[in-house]
């Protein structure tokens, strides 16, 4: 059966208080997911203490701060800090996002927690195994396929049907819809997960591609399509505001457009 | 080990290799859409049937709750609900077993199951309502 319960090595235990900032007036608490995967011990959660008057107005300054003045053993993703590059990806509050995108005052709460993206792998603290999640977008062969002879330019497109790509070509890969998609969570080893067939429609409604065919036929299966119950978690979470259940349901629409 | 992966053994095949798998299995779009369709004809159909349903418990004797069953539209009525519904509740389960139902034998035993136990209930009602809207007519 689909697991309910976290298995007993994943269960967390109450963790380490780390002490506030001396003299600082403006404090604000943090709960934080930590595992180590050297010391055999289960996940715990760490509290730690922000100086809201020394760091800045993101929950990522925050974790930066942290690691710089409390503890510098904290692992994370970062690299951009303006929501372009999806690395700092986790679920802050209850919901997955970015959190260079996400303020600390947005959060409005006393204890701001912060653990690893849902039920993926964990490889240390906030880093979550995202191997499987880039293979299947690889799966969906994410790139332009042609059989005409290439043009001496470019393959040309009017502005209508560039503006199709809206919406799509946006995606930056973070994986907050996929992780957030109870499917995912329960079939995740054969569902793409809504992040791989937004991209897989982006191809399919690109007109200059002409492997429109053989990409349903690679989608046309009970799993790797059909287990999106368009539960819309996807849609919800996306830090970029993106639909993916939108994308999935035209992608339906195409399956039945060529087989009624 | 409990682990959440569904399949956590030792394994030097790449990433791509374990997410392509089987391959796609070609089929689903059916599934999809006859669920879909089932769905659409449940909504008269059961209006209907909830109907028929009132007026056969507001009948005052038994005699008048088979006349209203022997009519040929209440009967089609009802035969047409039945294999709407009936199919519409089977291609559901299956979502719902495929989607929480992982070991091999339970899933396969389950989905087993869930077709004998559509074939059954559709069967008898058919039955039913044939042996009571023609009975009428045969005898």
């Amino acid at each position: 059966m689909a697991q309910f319960t976290l298995p007993k090595n994943s269960k967390y235990t109450e963790g380490k208080t780390w002490p506030k900032p001396a003299g600082a007036s403006n404090v604000q608490e943090f709960r934080i997911y930590r595992w180590n995967p050297d010391d055999g011990a289960n996940p715990r959660i760490d509290t730690y203490y922000v100086d809201r008057d020394d760091c800045g107005p993101m929950v990522l300054d925050a974790l930066l701060w942290i690691k710089n003045n409390v503890d510098s053993t904290l692992v994370f993703r970062r690299s951009c800090r303006e929501g372009i590059c999806g690395s700092c990806a986790m679920n802050i509050m209850g919901g997955n996002t970015l959190a260079c995108t996400l303020g600390i005052d947005d959060c409005a709460s006393d204890s701001i927690k912060i653990y690893p993206l849902p039920h993926m792998p964990v490889l240390k603290d906030l880093v979550p195994d995202l191997t499987s999640f880039f293979a299947q977008h690889a799966s969906i062969q994410p790139w332009l396929q042609t059989e005409t002879a290439e043009p001496e330019k470019e393959w040309r497109q009017t502005p209508e049907e560039r503006s199709k790509l809206d919406g799509l070509y946006e995606c930056i890969l973070c994986a907050c819809c996929t992780t957030s998609c109870p499917s995912y969570w329960w079939n995740g080893d054969r569902f793409l997960g809504p992040a791989a067939l937004l991209q897989a429609y982006r191809w399919l409604i690109d007109s200059r591609d002409e492997a429109t065919g053989e990409r349903l036929d690679n989608l046309h299966d009970p799993f790797r399509l059909y287990r999106c119950h368009t539960i819309m978690n996807c849609a919800n979470t996306c830090p970029k505001g993106l639909n993916p259940a939108k994308a999935i349901a035209e992608v339906k629409k195409m399956m039945v457009a060529r087989a009624v | 080990m409990a682990d959440n992966r569904a399949d956590t053994r030792v394994s030097m095949r790449t990433p791509l290799a374990r997410v392509k798998g089987l391959g796609a299995a070609g089929h689903g779009v059916e599934h999809w859409w006859v669920h879909r369709v089932t769905a659409v004809a449940n909504v008269p159909l059961i209006i209907a049937f909830v109907i028929i349903v009132a007026s056969l418990a507001a009948s005052p004797s038994y005699q008048d709750a088979i006349a209203i069953i022997s009519h040929p539209l209440i009967a089609i009525i009802l035969l047409l609900a039945v294999l709407s519904v009936v199919n519409h509740m089977r291609l559901g389960m299956q979502i719902i077993i495929e989607d929480y139902v992982h070991e091999k034998g339970y899933k396969i035993a389950a989905l087993i199951a869930n077709n004998f136990y559509a074939a059954i209930i559709g069967v008898a009602c058919l039955y039913a309502i044939l042996k009571v809207s023609l009975g009428r007519i045969l005898v």
